[in-house]
């Protein structure tokens, strides 16, 4: 079967979408508004959106190279969303996974976008999910979302993606244990990356432990992202998946709901406390006129009240 | 809101310590920085412009071929209908050719001897002055 001629997006279109992306990150224009200079797209054909995640220099960037190669080559157009850290004293940050996917540059099927993590500690940025319904509503096949290098609590992709990619690397010391806890909980995939150095073996080994033991049936690959070894099968899983992606939305949507109420509490409680009355409580505790539990007490009332009571 | 900031290094020059110790400096003064790597075509910097919708492009340019890297930017730009991104350079640029670009529309350049903190003040002066952010703010909010 002769491969489709790979689809792509108009550049106006592409412009739109970085703009609709910068007014949700920043808060210019709400969720509804910001797509609507974006043409309307069937809702019975959302994109696929593919997580990858894991720890610092595991070659998730990489690995994303490789499989925009493979799903263009498949013809689907697709947008990338790689999210790099803020720094949490000075809110800048040095977004630098593009680099590794230059060679897309001047195909009008690839959209690549970097976000900084700005106050999300769950491996992807606030406006991340926002970002992805846009890059579906412009017409994109597939959406790649990459995390920050985790650990095991930045969980939040399992809340947007239909499929978990969870990367790693051989011999990283303790490298299971970092992604034992929770990452394992979310990973539909593991990927056992730069598979030619030593220890791959073990490390795919102990995963496939890990997964009989928790019950559950995840395939476990690997891959040389480098020079491409072993991403045919990673596709070949990911192209399985996309079948039935919809099984994973009952988990995906309950965790992006657990994380919007936190948010939006988060919000509430910080407005309170930065307001005029959690301001006077902090004074009075700044000028020793209460104790430190007493101002808690009085500022977790208010805070809760806020939330709780919210419209 | 940060000031995104794409650092760009065109053509063959291979030299990009520079860059990165400028991207370092602006990350440190709280702007989100794009660093696209060495050896960029005037296309791949403006795509990468375009999609990452950055407040501003900042070419690092030793080589001598900024008289031919800034225009064909410039007009990369128009033809994507990109208005409102400010283009700024720095690196090795005779002193003859820096009224010629600003005449092109570079709004600032910085020569050898600008510090990090010259390049962060002239970065946020710039972006007073020519920035967008206002003026999307203010179309949100009159269309809202």
């Amino acid at each position: 079967m002769a491969a489709a001629a790979p689809r792509t997006i108009a550049l106006v279109v592409q412009r739109d979408l970085a703009r609709a992306i910068t007014a949700i990150e920043n808060g210019y224009a709400s969720a509804s508004a910001a797509g609507d200079t974006l043409p309307p797209r069937r809702e019975s054909a959302p994109a696929y959106v593919v997580g990858v995640t894991g720890p610092p220099g595991a070659g998730k960037s990489t690995l994303v190279d490789r499989l925009i190669e493979s799903f263009r080559s498949n013809g689907d157009s697709v947008a990338v969303i790689a999210v790099d850290p803020s720094s949490p004293f000075t809110h800048g940050a040095v977004l630098g996974d593009r680099v590794r996917m230059q060679r897309h540059s001047g195909d009008h099927g690839v959209f690549i976008r970097s976000m900084a993590s700005r106050e999300s500690g769950g491996g992807i940025a606030p406006t991340t999910h926002h970002a992805i319904a846009l890059a579906s509503r412009a017409g994109f096949d597939v959406v790649i979302v990459e995390t920050v290098g985790v650990g095991q609590v930045e969980l939040e992709v399992v809340g947007v993606a239909d499929v978990v990619i969870v990367v790693t690397v051989p011999a990283l010391g303790d490298s299971v244990q970092t992604i034992k806890a929770g990452l394992t909980e979310i990973a539909d995939l593991f990927v056992v990356n730069m598979a030619d150095r030593p220890g791959a073996n073990k490390t795919s080994v102990d995963l496939k432990h890990m997964v009989r033991e928790s019950g559950k049936s995840i395939p476990v690959l690997q891959t040389i992202a480098r020079d491409g070894t072993g991403v045919g099968e990673v596709m070949a899983a990911l192209t399985e998946s996309r079948g039935h992606h919809h099984t994973n939305a009952a988990r995906s949507v309950r965790f992006d709901v657990v994380r919007e109420v936190r948010d939006r509490a988060v919000r509430r409680a910080l407005d309170v406390l930065d307001g005029s009355r959690g301001r006077s409580i902090l004074e009075r505790l700044a000028n020793r006129e209460m104790t430190r539990a007493v101002a808690r007490e009085e500022l977790l009332d208010l805070a809760l009240e806020e939330v709780i009571h919210a419209d | 809101m940060p000031i995104k900031v794409l650092v760009a290094k065109p053509g063959l020059d291979g030299h990009d310590r520079g860059a990165k110790i400028v991207a370092r400096a602006l990350r440190d003064a709280g702007m989100e920085v794009v660093y696209t790597g060495l050896h960029q075509t005037p296309e791949m910097i403006v795509t990468a412009a375009v999609q990452e919708d950055v407040d501003v492009i900042g070419i690092s340019i030793l080589s001598g071929a900024h008289m031919t890297v800034f225009p064909k930017v410039l007009k990369l730009l128009g033809e994507r209908g990109v208005d409102d991104i400010v283009v700024i350079g720095g690196g090795v640029i005779q002193e003859a050719d820096g009224p010629k670009l600003k005449a092109l529309g570079v709004r600032e350049l910085f020569d050898s001897d600008a510090t990090t903190q010259d390049l962060i003040d002239g970065i946020e002066r710039v972006v007073a002055e020519f920035g967008r952010a206002q003026k999307r703010t203010d179309a949100a909010r009159s269309t809202a």
